[in-house]
């Protein structure tokens, strides 16, 4: 089965193999996986086909690596995807209500995805922003020092 | 120590929008350690150096970095690898990212030097896969290098060479702890390993390996440019230099400060700080990192950032990031989050933080629903001495102390709540003068 996702990004893993030391061919599991959820948006079954070919590693790493890291998707999120950090210093700064207010907002639950397949509302553990408390991750963005009225402002912009 | 304990290290100059690029860097002084330790040192001196110098690794265990990398042979014929740990999971801990973020050459440089001294021809930084804005600084910078002939083949025409590839994480906490950080950049599930064999015996793809902390090998190019004995006068006898503190929580200015080890305590709060908010009391502090112990506003008082005081107090600087919290606060609330967290991170590989942070967590949850028993903090306790020691990596150990921590000192609050059904704080996480 051809999967032209994948096939497109084997000249960025070729290089990226040629980076690495000899016999590092297992440590590229993270990182083309961390490509493919990028152009994707997840990973695949077909996509964990075609790296445990690449690259020569058992499927059970590949499927042991997505489930273990919390940053991997297996399925489809919103197009915009919000991570509210709810550790430590960010729940001292209003995280728990800025959560409760997103979760108002678009009427989702913690995981839930809208109803337009635009906004998926997650939470998350400390993001070394502890500073800038409370912070929020939009597709990969840090958003500091969030608040309800700034995350209002913020997804209106998204739009 | 200095005689107003206002030393730096690293945070010597303005940040501005150019600060963190190489031409800003060179004209700093940036890579005249390289040149130096290139050209005039064997490896075997600069190591000596590092060890004279009394560097203690900054991630939270305050190892000796010399004796870290004594144990590496230099003449062992094996590949040797360096890995900077800029995993930074730590609840509340920060202060590698004002590194990786605002003097990245800083850390490129003293990884070049750390390379030469260890013998290593591929280095790593193994970056927590969410610090997208760090990564894309220390990506550029390690371009910038590269362009000019400081990274890569035969640099500044000395003939060594060596590489630096930044390895990605993927979100899991328990990646920062050495020998899983390791697994994970073999791509696999980042599960610690047990020791013996040491990392620097058999490390990565089972080749001896050195893992610093980003913050401990940044100093390495000061020490090579100033002499151990210049370093040495830094700081406390027992632990020479400088720490870069990360506060957090209730107070007006958070963000990072360096500071000389042994500045005090109060003056990094109250002055550097800002305060705390709204000009709130402070009920206590957590000093480094939530695995460290809690301390309260009266055992800070008149305490300085020094280990050798603050472990006699009972806790540790750790990973140097401090979460400053105000009178009002719930503790049972604040346990809460912690025991949350650490249940969410546990690898799973050992039976007793799998199966004790999810039984800590399902109590502390019990008890904020309204539904304690008197003998549950008899039982967490319990369940965390089982922890500790118990486990593979220091995790389970940590956890423990966190509970340990709060529950020595705000008994009563817990026992408050399980008698009456409800916090004595109002179950108030945020500060009441901010709100």
């Amino acid at each position: 089965m051809s999967n032209a996702l994948f096939t497109s990004l084997v000249g960025e893993f070729d290089r990226l193999r040629a980076r690495f030391p000899a016999g590092f061919d297992s440590s590229l599991t993270l990182p083309c996986l961390r490509r493919i959820q990028e152009e994707r948006g997840y990973v695949a079954e077909e996509d964990i086909d075609a790296l445990t070919a690449y690259l020569g590693v058992p499927r059970i790493q590949v499927e042991e690596v997505l489930s273990f890291y919390t940053q991997f998707r297996r399925e489809p999120v919103g197009r915009f995807h919000l991570e509210v950090c709810r550790n430590v210093s960010c729940s001292m700064r209003g995280a728990e209500r800025l959560i409760r207010h997103l979760h108002d907002k678009l009427g989702v639950a913690i995981g839930g995805t809208t109803a337009d397949g635009r906004f998926t509302l997650k939470t998350c553990e400390c993001l070394g922003s502890c500073g800038t408390a409370p912070v929020m991750v939009v597709n990969d963005e840090y958003h500091e020092n969030m608040s309800p009225e700034k995350a209002d402002e913020l997804l209106g912009r998204l739009g | 120590m200095t005689p107003n304990r206002d030393a730096r290290i690293l945070m010597t100059f303005p940040v501005t929008a150019t600060s963190h690029l190489l031409a800003e860097a060179r004209a700093r002084g940036q890579y005249s350690a390289l040149d130096k330790a290139l050209k005039t040192m064997t490896p075997a001196e600069i190591g000596k150096e590092v060890t004279a110098s009394g560097l203690q690794g900054r991630g939270g265990a305050a190892f000796s970095a010399g004796r870290k990398w004594s144990v590496i042979q230099l003449d062992d014929g094996q590949t040797h690898f360096l890995c900077a740990n800029a995993d930074e999971g730590e609840p509340g801990t920060f202060k590698d990212r004002w590194i990786l973020e605002n003097s990245p050459h800083q850390l490129i440089e003293s990884m070049l030097i750390a390379a030469y001294a260890l013998q290593v021809r591929h280095a790593f930084v193994y970056m927590r896969g969410e610090f997208s804005g760090p990564y894309r600084r220390l990506q550029a910078a390690l371009d910038e290098a590269y362009d000019a002939g400081l990274v890569g083949e035969n640099i500044l025409g000395t003939g060594f060479s060596c590489d630096i590839i930044i390895y990605r994480g993927a979100g899991s906490y328990v990646c920062g702890e050495a020998s899983a950080l390791i697994t994970s950049i073999e791509g696999k599930r980042g599960y610690p390993r047990n020791r013996p064999p040491r990392l620097t015996v058999k490390g990565l793809y089972q080749k001896p390996t050195v893992i610093n902390n980003v913050e401990t090998l940044s100093n390495i190019a000061w020490i090579v440019n100033n002499g151990s004995a210049a370093f040495k006068a830094i700081g406390s006898p027992k632990a020479p230099g400088t720490r870069l503190i990360s506060i957090s929580g209730h107070v007006a200015k958070p963000g990072v400060y360096e500071i000389e080890i042994g500045y005090p305590w109060k003056r990094l709060i109250y002055e550097d700080a800002g305060g705390m908010l709204g000009g709130a009391a402070l009920k206590c502090v957590i000093p480094g990192g939530i695995s460290t112990k809690v301390l309260t506003a009266a055992e800070v008082e008149t305490l300085n950032l020094d280990p050798t005081e603050v472990e006699p107090a009972g806790s540790s600087m750790g990973s140097g990031g401090m979460i400053a919290i105000a009178e009002g606060t719930c503790m049972v609330r604040l346990l809460q989050v912690m025991l949350r967290f650490y249940h969410h991170e546990s690898c799973g590989q050992c039976t007793p933080c799998r199966e004790g942070m999810g039984w800590l967590h399902r109590i502390i949850d019990r008890i904020v629903m309204g539904m304690g028993r008197v003998e549950d903090l008899d039982q967490m306790i319990h369940i965390s001495k089982l922890q500790d020691g118990n486990t593979i990596c220091g995790m389970g150990d940590a956890a423990g102390y966190a509970v340990i921590g709060i529950l020595a000192k705000y008994r009563h609050e817990f026992e408050h709540w399980i008698t009456t059904g409800r916090s004595l704080c109002e179950g108030k996480l945020e500060c009441l003068a901010s709100s």
